[in-house]
């Protein structure tokens, strides 16, 4: 783990795709650089011969058939929208004219 | 005789109409309910009505009223896991659960106060309010789970279903002196449930009783191909189990769940238990899980990692709040984003994104879930010699609210002896184990082997049919 893990709070904002105010900064990272100090006990293990768990159950690859069958309507699909025309979710212009 | 304590005495209309009078005589103190629709419940009630009528009740379950954590989809109810960005959210599907609980006769009942999507033990993070612990209402009623656990214990529902991540069935079920059930992971379908840490989460009965629970679980657990996680597996007779003769198990103490940071009234009231398990024939055993301090580091990289995936879906696109600044597809993401998250949640995702970052991923979410294999190798290891741990559920009572806001890492500690359960996909229930001088409940955990809930119930119902805690009830809510 680096020394004194250095958090680039607005790289990290923005790979979030979160819109911080200054004040927000300014608290995370004070908070977030004290969380980081705690996870370095993690550094005491060696773990160069354990497998990782990426969750408890021994279950792995899940297959089914793919049959199609009825889906949920448009109307329902579309109905938490913010923004909505003709059955479709109205987002601004992407391309410009 | 019915084993659960559910009221089937009288007509399930007067029941709901009684447990709606009694929501608007307690909510304003204790505000566990984001949205109620009496309504609608007294027409679901009506329904139960007619079957039993004409004979044709669906089983134990029909006319219970079901309160059901503000979470999980029910078809046409809101649904914002106490978030602003799903302010205006209306479920178009059943959760999974919820078309179990339906096709079983359940009233499903109003939409319960949590933690803003569950990330939190207090229930203070929720956008809409503050909710109440009942047995101290200047106290907090534990979380994430918390709207479920104080509805349970104020009597504003007959059980009520949650969801637990890191303990967010079994700490709120300890501070509101009820019982939580976290099934093992894969029991119980996820398909509805709006994702926290998929790798941890699990729905599970919060009730009164052990049987209240047992009953609930006996619904709502069994395989769904719609989660590809759901265990391919029949469903026991858990109901069946517990009327079998109490059996004797052999019982396991981890010692470094008995160490000098437990409030010494929880202390007692465990070891007050492990004596009545001893008087009844156990055995008892100290075992050792040795990595248990690595647990909240592990847990509050590997559940945020998560979260910062599976909350990139709330953008201000398909089903969430815009906010009305953004200009651009960018401005939708980060403004909606921005304006729609609470400050636990946008810390947390904030953290996650950095322990998956370019540099940072095998430092923090590779060697965490290394760990996580050395955590539940420590549980398997300690099962090949006893069949239950008994552990404190919480190291200490439920605090006051605002007491612990602006200290992250002092809440994320309070997770101690339940965040390991989930890391390790085990169940896990709490109960209530007696009262502190102050008079707050004191919860313990019992934890058991993959997939042996029989077990636990069994073991659980011992203990509560020999005390009184089951009928102890919060006094002076109603005036």
């Amino acid at each position: 783990m680096p020394d004194k893990p250095a958090i680039d709070i607005d790289h990290v904002a923005n790979l979030a795709r979160i819109e911080l105010s200054p004040e927000e900064k300014r608290v995370y990272l004070a908070q977030l650089g004290k969380v980081l100090d705690y996870f370095a006990r993690l550094d005491e293990l060696d773990v160069s011969n354990v497998e990782p768990s990426a969750h408890a159950a021994p279950v792995y690859n899940v297959w089914r058939e793919d049959v199609p069958a009825p889906t949920m309507d448009t109307a329902d699909v579309v109905m938490n929208a913010p923004q909505k025309r003709n059955g479709q979710v109205l987002m601004p212009r992407v391309v410009s004219e | 005789m019915s084993l659960t304590t559910f009221d089937t005495a009288t007509s399930v209309v007067e029941k709901m109409r009684a447990i709606i009078a009694r929501c608007d005589e307690l909510e304003p103190r204790i505000g566990a309910f984001i949205h109620r629709n009496a309504e609608d419940a007294l027409m679901q009630a009506a329904a139960s009505d007619e079957r039993r009528a004409a004979g044709a009740s669906l089983g134990p379950m029909d006319g219970v009223v079901v309160g059901v954590k503000d979470l999980i989809s029910v078809k046409g109810h809101p649904l914002s896991c106490a978030s602003r960005i799903l302010e205006s959210y209306v479920s178009p599907y059943d959760a999974h659960v919820a078309e179990k609980l339906k096709g079983a006769g359940a009233i499903l009942w109003g939409r319960l106060n949590m933690d803003e999507f569950a990330m939190g033990s207090s229930c203070e993070t929720s956008f809409f309010q503050k909710t109440h612990n009942p047995w101290d209402l200047e106290r907090t009623p534990g979380g994430s789970s918390g709207g479920s656990a104080a509805a349970v214990a104020a009597g504003m529902c007959e059980i009520a279903l949650g969801s637990d991540t890191g303990g967010s069935i079994r700490q709120p079920a300890a501070y509101c002196g009820i019982v939580g059930l976290k099934p093992t992971y894969g029991l119980v379908s996820r398909y509805g449930l709006a994702a926290f840490a998929s790798s941890l989460d699990q729905i599970g009965p919060m009730g009164r009783t052990v049987a209240d629970c047992a009953a609930m679980l006996q619904v709502i657990a069994g395989h769904d191909e719609r989660d590809s996680t759901s265990l391919k597996l029949p469903v026991p007779d858990y109901m069946g189990a517990l009327q079998a003769p109490e059996a004797p198990v052999k019982i396991g103490l981890p010692k470094e769940y008995f160490t000098d940071g437990v409030d010494p009234e929880i202390r007692a009231a465990v070891n007050a238990a492990v004596e009545f398990y001893r008087s009844r024939g156990c055995e008892i055993k100290e075992v050792s899980l040795p990595h248990t301090e690595y647990a909240i580091p592990v847990y509050y990289i590997i559940a945020p990692a998560e979260a910062s995936s599976n909350l990139a879906r709330y953008d201000g696109v398909r089903y969430t709040r815009r906010s009305p600044d953004a200009k651009n597809t960018y401005e939708v993401y980060c403004k909606s984003r921005g304006e729609g998250f609470g400050s636990e949640v946008k810390r947390r995702i904030l953290l996650g994104s950095y322990a998956l970052s370019s540099g940072y991923y095998d430092a923090y979410y590779l060697r965490a879930q290394k760990v996580r294999t050395l955590i539940r190798n420590d549980f398997l290891k300690a099962f090949e010699d006893v069949d239950v741990l008994l552990t404190p559920t919480t190291p200490h009572h439920p605090f006051r609210i605002g007491e612990k806001v602006d200290d992250p890492l002092s809440m994320y500690l309070e997770d101690i002896f339940t965040i390991s359960v989930n890391l390790a996909g085990l169940p896990g229930l709490s109960m209530p184990c007696g009262f502190g001088s102050s008079g707050l409940p004191i919860g313990m955990q019992l934890i058991g082997k993959p997939l042996d809930e029989t077990t636990l119930l069994r073991t659980a119902l011992a203990y509560e049919n020999a005390h009184q805690f089951k009928s102890a009830r919060p006094k002076g809510l109603v005036r």
